[in-house]
């Protein structure tokens, strides 16, 4: 094989439309199995982010021209600024939270939907449960844990929240309508009459190494691969993650250290190398992190899934 | 100097003709299409008819490259597999009864135009200036990032369609987006007229009119019946609520519809 075959591609940042705030840092209340950062009560390996830092890069966000913000873990809603955060994101933008729903609190609730209604922008909530049952989620995120996530959607469902549930497909492909029928069917007992599903394709990496595989050691997107592919399907080329250790290329690429662009948006403004596994899933799956109404679709392309915290 | 904005035509025809004669009636000086002539409705033949009849300019919705170069589907990005299904049987229809010479009308459309009257500068798109299918929903779309897209144009007021849902604001640095509306179908408020925009210019004032358009849905909605057209677009003609492609809407604008 020669050089320029097996050589990795390499995506700028064509521009900041989304702006990702590691809020949780990789502390989470849950320990799924399938985490691709291996959250947990205890890894400390990113921290909370303070008010302060998420106040100046809001400031600095404006100059970018950000169209979005993004607050994901770990768990957000374990950080005891976050409501704060997140209304005093919805001054500048639109703001979508990505938690399990497991730790919501009415006060809370109440608190965010009437920043929401203030202001101009949308406020989204994605619920992570993976699976229509507890007999297939509660094996990958925890025993109790679906019916917990159930009791944290009528919470939202209370307070006039439409959901986004994400779930990570643990099964073949080929069953995503019957579970996606199940999971409506379900919802609707619950409340949740309208909402919005995306299934997500797992990322081999982090704590679902362990479960299953990871990519093999050699699996990249090569200069040969972005040829004539559009780019803007990956997120890395229109978004960066501020967490508490500097600005990552992206929200999900955390444990590895190049992936770290810099201290300042600023500094993060420069090409990433698809070196990494998870590159090639994102390749196939497209934008999978953004929500179904930010997407930017390729002309002739498909949609595509999500990531989930 | 009044100017006429359609947008987001979806074969209704019917909707068009009643839009054009309250054009007229308020003396509006130029007609103008954002886009998106067919979809959902039936006979796409006559909205492109009337458009070339009635002498309105136009700029190529997603639709109308899909139709034009006759593409196997119509771009819009949806990501339910159920809507997906019923955008397919209107997009396999709309293509097929769309004639070959309209084809080439469609294909030959720009993408934008640019142009002044009365010292201002306008900007007109489908779905934003920098890419034709994106979608400017009003509450998902920042006032940092709109100024960043208005601002390569240059233009004072810039134009759009595509959402289906019509409204403007002004950005921190003075220029004005606005979504025009669409007479397609209507705005997911329960109601069965549609929109439309009239822009009055009066010495480098720009006012903007949303207008409401009634118009025989009944008749439309009984040739979507016998052109087997889906039931759950019908039931969007009859009911003014969305029932399809409902996904792609952020939970704002989701949370006034019904679906
Ligand atoms: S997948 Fe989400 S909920 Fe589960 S451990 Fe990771 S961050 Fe927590
Ligand atoms: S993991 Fe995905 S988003 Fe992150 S750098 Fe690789 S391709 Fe880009
Ligand atoms: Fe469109």
């Amino acid at each position: 094989m020669s050089i320029a075959s097996t050589e990795s591609g390499q995506v700028s940042l064509s521009g900041l439309d989304e702006l990702w705030f590691q809020v949780a840092g990789t502390r989470c209340n849950l320990t799924c199995t399938h985490c691709f950062i291996s959250c947990s009560p205890h890894n400390d390996a990113f921290g909370f982010l303070s008010l302060e830092v998420v106040r100046k890069a809001l400031i600095e966000s404006v100059e970018w021209g950000v169209r979005e913000y993004y607050f994901t873990g770990g768990e957000p809603f374990l950080n005891p600024d976050l409501v704060e955060m997140l209304v005093l994101a919805l001054e500048y933008g639109p703001v979508t939270v990505l938690t399990n729903a497991t730790v919501l609190k009415d006060e809370w609730l109440k608190c965010l939907r009437d920043a929401e209604e203030r202001g101009p922008y949308s406020l989204e909530f994605r619920v992570s449960i993976d699976g229509p049952d507890a007999a297939t989620n509660d094996p990958i995120r925890g025993e109790g844990t679906f019916d917990r996530a159930m009791r944290g959607v009528e919470t939202l469902v209370r307070h006039g929240v439409l959901p986004i549930i994400t779930m990570t497909r643990t099964w073949a492909d080929a069953e995503d309508h019957r579970i996606l029928s199940r999971f409506r069917d379900v919802l609707a007992r619950h409340g949740c009459d309208r909402p919005r599903l995306k299934v997500l394709p797992r990322l081999l990496i982090g704590a679902e190494a362990v479960r299953t595989c990871g990519y093999d050691e050699t699996d990249h997107v090569s200069v040969g691969m972005l040829d004539g592919f559009d780019s803007d399907q990956l997120i890395c080329s229109h978004s960066r993650t501020v967490t508490d250790q500097g600005v990552f290329v992206c929200p999900i690429l955390l444990e590895e250290p190049s992936a770290r662009l810099g201290g300042t948006l600023a500094e993060a403004d420069r090409p990433f190398s698809l070196d990494q596994g998870a590159c090639v899933t994102c390749y196939q799956f497209g934008a999978i992190c953004t929500n179904p109404s930010g997407q930017v679709f390729e002309q002739t392309g498909d949609g595509a899934g999500e990531v989930h915290t | 100097m009044k100017l006429a904005f359609f947008g987001g035509l979806y074969s209704n025809y019917l909707a068009l003709e009643a839009a054009l004669a309250d054009a007229s009636r308020r003396d509006v000086q130029q007609l103008f299409c954002l886009g998106d002539m067919g979809a959902f409705g039936p006979h796409p033949d006559r909205v492109v008819s009337l458009l070339r009849d009635a002498g309105v300019t136009c700029v190529q919705g997603n639709y109308d490259d899909s139709i034009g170069n006759e593409l196997a589907d119509c771009q819009c990005g949806y990501t339910d597999p159920s809507d997906n299904r019923f955008a397919q049987i209107s997009y396999d229809y709309t293509l097929e009864k769309t004639s070959p010479v309209h084809r080439r009308w469609l294909r030959a459309l720009p993408t934008s135009l640019d142009l002044e009257h009365s010292g201002v500068r306008m900007h007109l798109c489908h779905g934003s200036p920098r890419q034709t299918n994106e979608f400017l929903w009003e509450s998902t779309t920042s006032d940092a990032f709109l100024d960043r897209v208005l601002d390569p144009t240059g233009a004072d007021v810039v134009l759009g369609t595509h959402t289906g849902l019509h409204w403007t604001r002004t950005t921190p640095r003075g220029r004005r987006f606005v979504n025009v509306g669409v007479l397609g179908r209507p705005a997911n408020d329960g109601r069965t007229n549609v929109w439309y925009t009239v822009l009055d210019l009066t010495g480098h004032e720009v006012e903007v009119e949303f207008v409401p358009v009634d118009y025989d849905f009944h008749r439309l909605s009984g040739e979507m019946r016998s052109e087997g057209l889906p039931d759950e677009f019908v039931t969007t003609i009859e009911s003014g609520w969305w029932t399809t492609c409902l996904e792609v809407l952020p939970s704002r604008e989701r949370r006034c519809g019904r679906y």
